[in-house]
């Protein structure tokens, strides 16, 4: 159980399991068998026991209570509220809500294909015979485990419109500055960029390994039936690397619809709700408006939306195993 | 001069990712007006925006509170989790599969849906501005609990056996024998729980309203946020600045067990 949804780390286990655990999972832990195993391991049950206790205090009571929730009005300190379907009927025509939806597919349309093509490309050039390759992997990686906030602050600075490294920058080479973070045209695919900057590392050595595993001899044989470099990366490298893929599109998509430190920090949503994502208008929801049971559909509905849109990325993209 | 090019690259992109880094440090030793621009150095060093967070802001303090929650958490993790492990990858009792596929069950609920609810049993609790808030939901993990299972597996029976035929208990076995085995295991585990806590805001922000209980980056996060850095550029950056050495001091030094944990979480299941 981890409520730090917002970073990386928590979700990798997540899109691990969205990856992997086919749904019937669910429906096994219903109808499990094991009375052939012996009963001789009794110590077996204490080992378990905190762990058991834990998961049904913090994770299954809160889940239970969700469904509550969702048809209740509460502020926690007066008695709830029953709503019926009021909640779901006031999130379905919540203009906020849908905004905050369009916000993240866009953020997501500009961070994934950006995360994809930096992310191989750094990686096919890490996949040569380079010395210090151990110094660029690391020198990319840095983002990665460096806090959110940080990153978060220090781009605040360099987008920022008059004194800005990236502004500076585009000046010299004779572009125009941008509002990076006060157009809302900009803002968002600004926070993507940054996203992008911060996560990108990580990346690159999941597709090195991947690129690691794909056996020499694919290319050798596809060498002696004169294949191009472009078509060797078409049509062997982007098939071997699926499972890669699949799993940056998973990570990625989880990432963009967990936003929340980024608009917090650097646009508090703005300017113009541009950059207002699911969970700061949930975060504010329930802090600034006391709206529990409102605050709770729109995490349902969130938490709806990424099954929604991993499930099509795995219908349209996912190949067979290789 | 295909080499050349490769190497140019590379190195272009290296930039890219740490000169941010460098710019920051930077900017936090000039004075404010010198913020902006290319150029690091500056004609007049100066720690004045250190001395401004660290008069305005207990960062000490929140750098204990992360140390405090962030170890209490990780060590709770790892013997729990390693205790459900072992469990179910060497013994036997009825039950057990479905223990293991609740694990895999609870790794699907996506933390959005249950952020709030869980929030109001703290309120509920009365752990609200509390470190219990902090650290008593995040004790187990399902994920750890499944990962010692995938590596303990890989522990020798015969080795247990022998174990067991010295009289030693499964508690035992578990700590003094599989345990010195499974440091990969183990590394793996406390720095994925470590980062993670050690980085969250999200949670903190919720449960925490006094300063003297806030966490490093909540600490930070509202520094920035709110008006206390009165728009100095150069202090929220100092702040930004103390929150990272740490981490970053960490990678220096770990930097190969990191992104191999890291980049692992993500492959293996």
């Amino acid at each position: 159980m981890q409520p730090e949804e917002a970073n990386k780390f928590s979700t990798l286990s997540k899109a691990a399991a969205i990856l992997r655990i086919p749904l019937h999972g669910v429906a096994k832990v219903l109808r499990s068998r094991d009375g052939l195993h012996d009963q001789k391991d009794r110590v077996g049950y204490l080992m378990v026991l905190p762990y058991i206790l834990h998961i049904t205090i913090f994770l299954g009571y809160p889940l239970a209570f969700a469904f509550v929730l969702i048809f209740h009005r509460w502020n926690i300190y007066t008695p709830m509220k029953w709503v019926g379907l009021g909640n779901i009927k006031l999130l379905l025509t919540d203009p906020l809500v849908w905004k905050a939806l369009i916000n993240t597919l866009y953020f997501l349309l500009i961070h994934i294909p950006l995360q994809l093509v930096v992310a191989l490309g750094l990686a096919q050039l890490l996949n040569q015979k380079i010395r210090g390759r151990a110094f660029f992997r690391a020198s990319y990686f840095m983002p990665v485990v460096v806090s959110g906030v940080v990153v978060t602050m220090l781009w605040q600075q360099l987008y920022a419109s008059e004194t800005g490294l990236i502004n500076v920058l585009l000046q010299r080479v004779g572009l125009p500055g941008i509002g990076w973070l006060t157009d809302r045209r900009y803002a968002m695919p600004a926070i993507a960029i940054m996203a992008t900057w911060k996560n990108v590392g990580l990346y690159v050595v999941l597709f090195l390994v991947g690129l690691q595993g794909i056996s020499r001899d694919l290319y050798e044989a596809a060498e002696l039936d004169g294949a191009s470099a472009w078509q060797n990366f078409r049509l062997i490298t982007v098939p071997m690397l699926n499972p890669t893929i699949m799993l940056v599109l998973v990570l990625s998509t989880i990432g963009g619809f967990s936003l929340f430190i980024e608009p917090y920090v650097m646009t508090g949503g703005g300017p113009a709700n541009s950059t207002l994502s699911g969970i700061l208008y949930l975060y504010k929801q329930a802090f600034f408006f006391s709206k529990m049971g409102y605050a709770t559909t729109v995490g349902f509905f969130w938490a709806m939306m990424i099954f929604v849109v991993v499930l099509l990325q795995r219908r349209f993209v996912e190949t067979e195993a290789v | 001069m295909k080499r050349f090019l490769l190497y140019a690259i590379l190195t272009v992109g290296a930039l890219v990712f740490l000169y941010p880094f460098v710019w920051m440090l930077a900017a936090t030793l000039k004075p404010e007006l010198e913020i902006a621009g290319f150029n690091p150095l500056s004609s007049h060093f100066t720690l004045e925006n250190y001395r401004f967070v660290l008069q305005k802001l207990p960062i000490l303090r929140g750098f204990g509170n992360s140390l405090l929650v962030s170890i209490a958490v990780t060590t709770s993790v790892i013997v729990f989790g390693s205790m459900v492990g072992y469990a179910l990858s060497r013994l036997h009792f009825r039950g057990r599969d479905l223990v293991f596929n609740l694990a895999l069950a609870t790794m699907m609920i996506p933390a959005q849906l249950t952020l709030i609810p869980l929030y109001t049993m703290m309120v509920k609790f009365g752990w609200v501005n509390s470190y219990l808030a902090l650290i008593v939901p995040t004790m187990m993990s399902s994920y750890a609990a499944l990962l010692f299972r995938q590596f303990f597996q890989s522990v020798p029976q015969s080795l247990i056996e022998a174990a067991r035929l010295d009289g030693c208990s499964d508690w035992r076995i578990l700590f003094t024998i599989v345990f010195p085995l499974s440091k990969p295991a183990i590394i793996t585990v406390a720095i994925l729980t470590f980062m993670g806590i050690w980085n969250d805001v999200l949670w903190p922000l919720m449960v925490i309203r006094d300063e003297r209980l806030m966490t490093m980056p909540l600490m930070v996060t509202l520094f920035a946020v709110g008006g206390q850095a009165e728009a100095r550029l150069g202090a929220q950056l100092a702040a930004a600045t103390l929150l990272a050495l740490p981490v970053i001091g960490a990678y220096l030094f770990l930097q190969r067990h990191l992104i191999e944990s890291i980049a692992t979480s993500g492959m293996k299941n």
